[in-house]
């Protein structure tokens, strides 16, 4: 399964449950935009690491919003604390999505230690996470994306071919808020 | 009267009055009381992480889902948060409220304190973050005031509570 495939699975599910979506920086949210840009998908453009976090902030801000971030195998290797914050505070409508190509896809393809050792799955049950599932083909990750948890998606490295985000990150951001957050509460 | 009042109390108060309703931690020392003083509150969600850098992104996300967040942490932790407050606070404009026991300060008896002790303030300013150090009297009001320019800054700004402040109580009641 080809990333960007595996992507535009996600977003179509996450449109259709009008769930937000945080996506991890570089190619991961240019291949987001290009098949389904939508005002509910927040695109990072740095801090590295930080897709998962930010999601679960957002899930426990609002737990009737259904939240799921979409990111990356290197990434997740560098926040992997988070893991076990998301495992002990659980909300039911979180869900993370790891991509795992086994690379730094965005830098030029060096290999993760998934591709030689770890088992990300693994380490997110050890952590404590009761919902976790490995998915390797676009049917089964079809079905794994309407509960929370964990899902390790399995899928090749490489990139698309497709354009930087056109969008600030002052606008990336308030066009977010606008559909995520009722601002009402907050006066 | 309010100098009766703890340092952790008035840290509290201020959280309070800023409208603060959602706090990361790691644990300092210092903290602990102002930490269970949030745990017990109902109208605070506290979220305990694993390393501060985490808590940046979830309050940087609690806030996009309209909440009101701030960090707690040691002044060590500011150290592992550079790249998010810069690469997520600063470029996007969101707004944190950044509690941080400043230690290597005046008192310090843990030597390891002392570098990052006299680096808090550099790269406070290095980062152009605001920051306040209040004495336990103005710390309410001056929790207040900073949240709010955090607000309309779009911007992290910190609070510095160094060893001194959290002293107060043993100088005042013993």
């Amino acid at each position: 399964m080809k990333r960007i495939d595996a992507i535009a699975i996600i977003a179509e599910m996450a449109d259709a449950s009008n769930a937000l979506i945080v996506c991890n920086l570089g190619y991961p949210s240019r291949e987001l935009f290009y098949v389904r840009d939508r005002p509910e998908n927040f695109y990072m453009l740095g801090s590295m690491g930080l897709a998962s976090s930010i999601a679960l902030g957002l899930s426990l801000a609002l737990p009737e919003r259904r939240v799921m971030a979409i990111d990356g195998d290197g990434s997740v290797l560098m926040n992997l604390g988070t893991l076990a914050t998301i495992a002990s505070f659980a909300p039911s409508n979180y869900l993370l999505v790891v991509l795992d190509n086994r690379v730094y896809g965005s830098t030029g393809c060096q290999p993760t230690c998934t591709s030689r050792c770890t088992d990300l799955a693994a380490v997110a049950r050890g952590a404590g996470v009761r919902y976790v599932r490995v998915v390797s083909s676009e049917e089964e990750l079809r079905m794994s994306l309407s509960g929370s948890g964990v899902v390790v998606a399995i899928v090749e490295p490489g990139n698309a071919d497709v354009p930087v985000v056109p969008l600030s990150p002052e606008e990336i951001l308030s066009r977010f808020m606008e559909r995520a957050s009722p601002r009402m509460r907050r006066s | 009267m309010l100098t009766d009042l703890r340092p952790s109390e008035l840290v509290y108060r201020g959280l309070k009055s800023a409208g603060i309703d959602i706090v990361a931690s790691v644990p300092c020392v210092n903290l602990q009381e102002l930490l269970c003083l949030i745990s017990s509150d109902p109208d605070i969600m506290h979220i305990p992480v694993t390393r501060e850098e985490e808590g940046i992104g979830i309050c940087a996300g609690a806030y996009m889902g309209g909440r009101s967040p701030a960090i707690a942490m040691q002044n060590s932790g500011l150290g592992n948060s550079i790249n998010a407050l810069a690469s997520l606070n600063m470029l996007y404009g969101i707004p944190l409220l950044m509690v941080i026991s400043h230690r290597g300060t005046q008192g310090e008896r843990l030597v390891g304190q002392i570098p990052m002790g006299r680096l808090t303030e550099p790269l406070l300013n290095a980062m152009g973050i605001t920051f306040f150090r209040p004495r336990p009297n103005d710390a309410e009001e001056m929790i207040e005031a900073a949240w709010s320019l955090a607000v309309s800054e779009r911007h992290p700004v910190a609070i510095l509570l160094d060893i001194q402040f959290w002293e107060w109580r043993a100088a005042a009641q013993s």
